[in-house]
């Protein structure tokens, strides 16, 4: 699907581009994931026992990053968020990303997910 | 001076990254290794290893001459009086570490009668620049807050220049140590160290120099700077990591009390009282990293072989010519545009966060560092949350600087 590290990442930036933006209330430091050369907020609530997030980065491709995580696991239960198989991150080609040492900050992303699904899990 | 045969001293330089020809400047960060550094270190091990010091047996005896004369030519490159005034340490930053814990500070409170500084009115000042990196703010942010003092700091002005009116009127404020970086790592700026320690010194201050961006680029004669203290670390200036110095006035280094204890700082050791070896050993706990020093006086041999001249101007055409050309893409704005610089280029684009840029120009296999390069007040300065930096080292060459100038305005293309 992504051949080409260019095409990848002329995706993710549009994709950034996209993100549903995080309401300007939470674009606090209660809502900044740390982990990250560039600053991320991501917010979550649960509607009818599912989660839906939103976010912002001032990094466009963090942006796409955080996006592409939101476009799994938004309108999912916790429970099924708790549970995910987080193998389609090799399949798409962000294995790079996910060693905790990137300045991207992709495992602190997907470890505040998961804390969020966990704390409205009941 | 032929680039071409030098960088094939760098075999590190010859591979390729992510299919494109590794483009490296990321030099600030540290530098790569010739192919004589990595050797001798490798001799050491293969053919010299030994504890040195007091050993009684030949290997013993051939380490140590061989560590104090890396100790000599450490001396003679930056044209120290004395040879004991050169105290190996792991870095510039534990170079500044010593001295932030032993300019008179004794268990959080000041012992006015042992430190070097008892002829000073307290309480403790010391000033530093606005430029300064984490290494040689937050040692000395620590040491005045442990003892009530106060941290007194130079403003620079929108091109990264330092302002000398405001420094001078600073040092009215009766500081005891200025700690300024020589060349700055995050703007480029070359500070007018001289001018400086001439003015700190009229004002009955210690000057201290933080050398970790000047060793590999600027001459260094420790004598004419008149210095009080002079750190670097031989990782950024062709050495392996792990060895660094700091160089001492003799008078200040003999008043020092010890930074840390054990193995060879000592003279005699009883149950209630230990006496201190002579410099500079008493500040040389434990066994020092002797293959590392012999690499650093390797890699100094191979800077003096070169036209010292020659490779200034090589590495200011490099930082010239990226300026130019990094000039034309829309929306650049270069942090750090000193008439006096050296070694590194630093900016931002409108609308692009440096992350983003980094991350896409690292695909083109150009290595540059994003982010606040370890001075955030530096950041807070120019109001941006970091920089591009692309760093330049001897075996950079002019054809890089045209692959970082496309990889910009390539990436700079896709991101807006």
């Amino acid at each position: 699907m992504f051949d080409d590290w260019m095409d990848r990442y002329a995706m993710l930036i549009e994709m950034g581009k996209e993100c549903p933006i995080i309401d300007e209330q939470y674009r606090n430091d209660q809502y900044l994931i740390n982990g990250c050369q560039s600053r991320v907020w991501l917010h979550a609530e649960l509607k009818d026992g599912k989660i839906y997030f939103t976010a912002d980065s001032d990094a466009v491709i963090t942006k796409g990053i955080i996006y592409l995580l939101i476009k799994v696991f938004s309108g999912q239960t916790p429970q099924d968020i708790l549970a995910a198989d987080l193998s389609f991150l090799d399949k798409i080609g962000l294995k790079e990303h996910l060693s905790p040492t990137r300045s991207n900050g992709l495992v602190s992303m997907l470890k505040q997910m998961m804390l969020y699904a966990e704390a409205l899990k009941n | 001076m032929d680039i071409n045969e030098i960088r094939k001293q760098f075999p590190v330089l010859d591979q390729q990254v992510y299919g494109k020809p590794l483009v490296y400047l990321d030099n600030a960060a540290t530098t790569q290794k010739p192919l004589c550094v990595i050797e001798r270190e490798r001799d050491y091990y293969l053919h010299e290893n030994c504890n040195i010091h007091r050993g009684v047996h030949y290997l013993s005896q051939m380490a140590t001459e061989a560590y104090e004369h890396a100790r000599q030519t450490v001396a003679r490159f930056i044209n120290a009086k004395e040879t004991h005034e050169i105290v190996f340490t792991r870095g510039t930053t534990e170079s500044l570490n010593l001295l932030a814990t032993t300019l008179g500070v004794e268990s959080g409170k000041w012992k006015v009668e042992n430190s070097p500084l008892s002829t000073f009115h307290f309480p403790l000042k010391v000033l530093i620049t606005a430029m300064e990196h984490h290494s040689n703010l937050v040692p000395w942010q620590q040491m005045v807050q442990r003892c009530g003092g106060q941290l007194l700091v130079a403003p620079m002005d929108d091109n990264g220049v330092l302002d000398l009116q405001a420094y001078e009127d600073l040092l009215k404020q009766g500081p005891q140590i200025v700690a300024m970086a020589h060349v700055s790592n995050t703007l480029g700026t070359v500070n007018p160290v001289k001018e400086m320690i001439r003015l700190a010194h009229q004002y009955g201050a210690i000057a201290v120099v933080d050398g970790a961006q000047s060793m590999a680029h600027l001459p260094i004669d420790v004598q004419d700077l008149d210095c009080d203290f002079f750190v670097f670390s031989g990782h950024k200036m062709y050495a392996p990591m792990g060895i660094g110095g700091l160089y001492g006035k003799t008078e200040w280094l003999e008043k020092m009390p010890p930074y840390q204890f054990g193995g060879e700082m000592v003279d005699t050791v009883s149950f209630e009282r230990t006496t201190f070896n002579k410099l500079p050993f008493k500040f040389e706990a434990g066994t020092p990293n002797v293959g590392a020093a012999l690499g650093l006086e390797t890699a100094i041999q191979f800077l003096e072989n070169l036209d010292r001249k020659e490779v200034e101007e090589h590495e200011n055409l490099l930082v010239k010519t990226a300026v130019e050309k990094l000039s034309a893409i829309e929306g650049m704005r270069f942090i750090g545009q000193a008439p006096e610089r050296s070694g590194l280029v630093s900016f931002i684009i409108d609308g692009i966060h440096p992350y983003d840029l980094g991350t896409i120009i690292d695909k083109m296999g150009v290595a540059v560092r994003t982010g606040h390069h370890c001075a955030e007040p530096v950041m807070t300065r120019f109001g941006i949350p970091g920089t591009v930096r692309a760093s330049f080292a001897l075996y950079n060459t002019l054809e890089e600087v045209d692959v970082l100038v496309k990889a910009v305005t390539r990436a700079a293309n896709m991101l807006r």
